[in-house]
């Protein structure tokens, strides 16, 4: 039943793209309304897969990396929708749902068949921690595109060509305060998630902190965007310096995320594939 | 008569040379004296922006109204004729209508569709006006080439999108700062090209103005005009650090912003965006400048190839524009064809009439008897037969748009008739005597 939804809200993610693709092509309002439409049907469709493989598995589906995907899909596709509809940042899907949609195709390659959970991962904390991490890294994606965007903006204002992409594009104004307004709800959310998973590990491995490979570049992760923060706050940092810090510090997310479950074992390693 | 324009423009003239030859508003009316003195022009008219330099005039001379004019302006400007004269132009007759409507309708503007130029012919309309050194003919022409602007303005998307040089301003701001609600704009110059981007910046939402200039006093003038601040020259670093957008327009010969001086003022402002647009000539702001982070600089060029590039998606609509200025160019040109057969029309009816009704008397005498039904048939049948006659040849002189062909058909009939030389200029003195606008009435 899970997988049903799944797959049709990947496939409702696929036609959501090709819309908003065709909406920045061809700047028509009607456009980004029906996109943001099947990304909304799709995303209903997406919390129907997540709620009832919850039912049927009796835990948070977060405990593989299918399920990390997914979840982590999910999440964005939610701040997307927040966005678009708070902000009026319409190109943001045209940058978001593909990036969902290349979760949920990667999730679709993995096992998904839903296994008793390990001993490990029975916890209170673990849920929390994973919903804080996962959500603090969602805000990221978005400080990301913003970040992209804004290098993007500023390079047509600095090159003087006010062109197609100028157009499709929000102000630098706006793109750099939505920026910053991700990185102070994505900060704390990350440290919540780092200090719940410590609280765990001392459940489960009997010790607040491992330094096993996944909770060093989380540090590492919270380390960059705590400097950008920081510089934020007090240097006045801003605009293409901020926009490029949020850059490295979202691959760092990645590396966090991807690079440490394919490459580095690890006490994590339940997230590696299919295990 | 025949129509010239002759002159050059960004197209055909780089600044240097358009700067050369430009008259200055306050010496235009004597420049436009000085022409009409000149021999070989019956009406005259100057345009004169920092894009165009032209002169209209309406001449039966047509190659000494070139050479006079090419002479005066070498003369008036102290420049030798070989500095500029392979940039300029001289279109005649139909092309110089055509001229003159594609820039009347902005379409040979800098920036396709900028609404200024229109504004500015009718200023140098007005001043030959004034100045009685315009007729009959460009009156006619301008009001025709008004006509063809505002068809092209409605008919047209042309004008819609932007495109006046201030407005692409206003876009790029907005590009940076999302709005310009409660931003502060700073002019440093208080000469007109400030005033007018600053007018846009304030009706595109601009909260307040800073004004500061070399005279103290002109900087408080222009300030009070906006209700906004004077600031003394001096302190013009202290007016970065308030304003979010800064317009330079002076007559500085050298740079008064430089590099060095704005990387010390963003670290004051905590690196709040900053744009300039340096709208002087020469430059007020060293280009390093553009180079400052979230510091963005445009000068008069740029804005221009801003606009320009709105502008290439709509060829289409240029293309409309054309087809309109074409059909006017042919509405006019029969138009003032037709005052060079009017006279010979005129007279040739008038000499038929006067063979008719001698005529009809001499045999209306011989005939005493005849009853006034009689006499009436007569007068018809007369009169029947003349325009019988006549209407083949009137009609293809009217018809006639080739000008050498006119005259072949105007030369044969006054030598086959005997026509008086009646001339042009006495049926134009009716004409202006009656304050006549609509001519076709009047023939």
């Amino acid at each position: 039943m899970d997988i049903l939804f799944f797959k049709l809200a990947t496939f409702l993610y696929l036609l959501g793209t090709f819309a908003f693709l065709a909406y920045i092509l061809f700047l028509r309002g009607a456009l980004s309304k029906i996109a943001v439409a099947i990304v909304s049907a799709g995303f209903a469709s997406h919390t129907l897969a997540i709620f009832s493989r919850y039912i049927e598995a009796g835990y948070t589906p977060v405990t593989n990396l299918y399920e990390s995907l997914s979840f982590f899909a999910w999440m964005i596709i939610a701040l997307l929708l927040i966005a678009t509809f708070k902000y009026k940042v319409r190109v943001l899907g045209a940058f978001l749902t593909p990036m969902a949609l290349i979760l949920m195709l990667f999730a679709l390659a993995l096992p998904k068949e839903i296994l008793p959970l390990a001993p490990v991962l029975n916890s209170f904390w673990h849920p929390f921690h994973v919903v804080f991490a996962f959500l603090g890294n969602a805000i990221f994606t978005l400080t990301f595109c913003f970040g992209v965007m804004y290098l993007i903006q500023e390079h047509q204002l600095k090159a003087k060509r006010m062109g197609a992409i100028a157009k499709r594009l929000p102000s630098l104004n706006l793109l750099d305060d939505l920026s910053y307004l991700s990185l102070k709800f994505g900060f704390p959310l990350l440290t919540l998630g780092i200090i719940t998973g410590a609280v765990w590990a001392e459940y489960a491995w009997g010790r607040y902190w491992n330094w096993d490979p996944k909770e060093t570049w989380s540090l590492i992760t919270w380390l960059l965007y705590a400097a950008l923060l920081h510089q934020r706050l007090t240097v006045g940092w801003r605009g293409r310096k901020a926009a490029m810090m949020a850059i490295v510090g979202f691959l760092a997310v990645l590396f966090t995320f991807f690079g440490v479950n394919l490459l580095l074992p690890g006490l994590h390693t339940y997230s590696k594939w299919g295990q | 008569m025949e129509l010239l324009v002759i002159g050059l423009n960004h197209n055909t003239a780089p600044i240097e040379i358009r700067e050369c030859l430009a008259f200055p508003k306050d010496k235009l009316e004597e420049a436009l004296a000085r022409v009409h003195a000149l021999s070989s022009l019956k009406e005259d008219m100057i345009v004169s922006t920092c894009n165009r330099v032209e002169i209209y005039a309406a001449t039966r001379e047509i190659e000494k109204a070139i050479y006079d004019l090419k002479a005066f302006f070498s003369q008036y400007h102290g420049v030798s004729l070989k500095e500029f004269e392979k940039n300029l132009y001289a279109p005649v007759g139909e092309e110089a209508v055509r001229h003159i409507f594609r820039v009347a309708s902005s379409l040979d503007s800098m920036v396709l569709g900028e609404p200024q130029i229109l504004g500015q012919i009718k200023d140098a309309y007005d001043l030959s006006q004034q100045a009685k050194t315009s007729g009959l003919i460009l009156h006619r022409l301008l009001h025709r080439a008004f006509h063809v602007a505002k068809r092209v303005r409605t008919e047209t998307k042309i004008a819609i999108s932007a495109v006046s040089v201030s407005s692409v301003a206003v876009e790029l701001a907005e590009k940076i700062f999302g709005t310009l609600e409660k931003k502060t704009v700073l002019l440093i110059g208080a000469g007109e090209m400030c005033e007018l981007a600053a007018r846009h910046l304030v009706s595109g939402g601009a909260e307040r103005i800073l004004v500061t200039n070399r005279t103290y006093e002109r900087a408080v003038s222009l300030a009070q005009e906006f209700k906004g601040e004077a600031v003394p020259f001096e302190d013009m670093t202290q007016g970065f650090k308030k304003a979010d957008i800064v317009i330079s327009a002076t007559n500085s010969p050298q740079y008064l912003i430089g590099h060095d001086q704005i990387t010390r003022v963003m670290k004051d402002r905590k690196q709040k965006p900053l744009f300039f647009i340096d709208i002087a000539d020469p430059r007020d702001i060293e280009p390093t400048v553009g180079d400052v982070e979230n510091v963005y600089l445009y000068n008069i060029d740029d804005l221009h190839k801003v606009a320009n590039e709105n502008i290439k998606d709509r060829e289409k609509e240029a293309q409309k524009a054309e087809t309109i200025v074409q059909d006017e160019v042919v509405k006019f040109v029969s138009w003032y064809r037709s005052l060079d057969v009017t006279p010979t029309i005129v007279a040739l009816r008038q000499k038929f009439e006067e063979i008719r009704r001698k005529e009809l008397e001499k045999t209306l005498s011989l005939h005493p008897d005849l009853s006034d039904k009689e006499k009436k048939s007569l007068e018809a049948l007369t009169s029947a037969i003349i325009n019988k006659i006549l209407h083949t040849p009137i009609t293809l002189l009217k018809q006639t748009n080739e000008e050498a062909m006119a005259d072949l058909y105007l030369d044969a009939l006054h030598t086959l008739f005997g026509l008086p030389e009646k001339s042009f200029e006495t049926l134009l003195e009716r004409l202006e005597e009656k304050e006549e606008t609509h001519l076709e009435d009047a023939l």
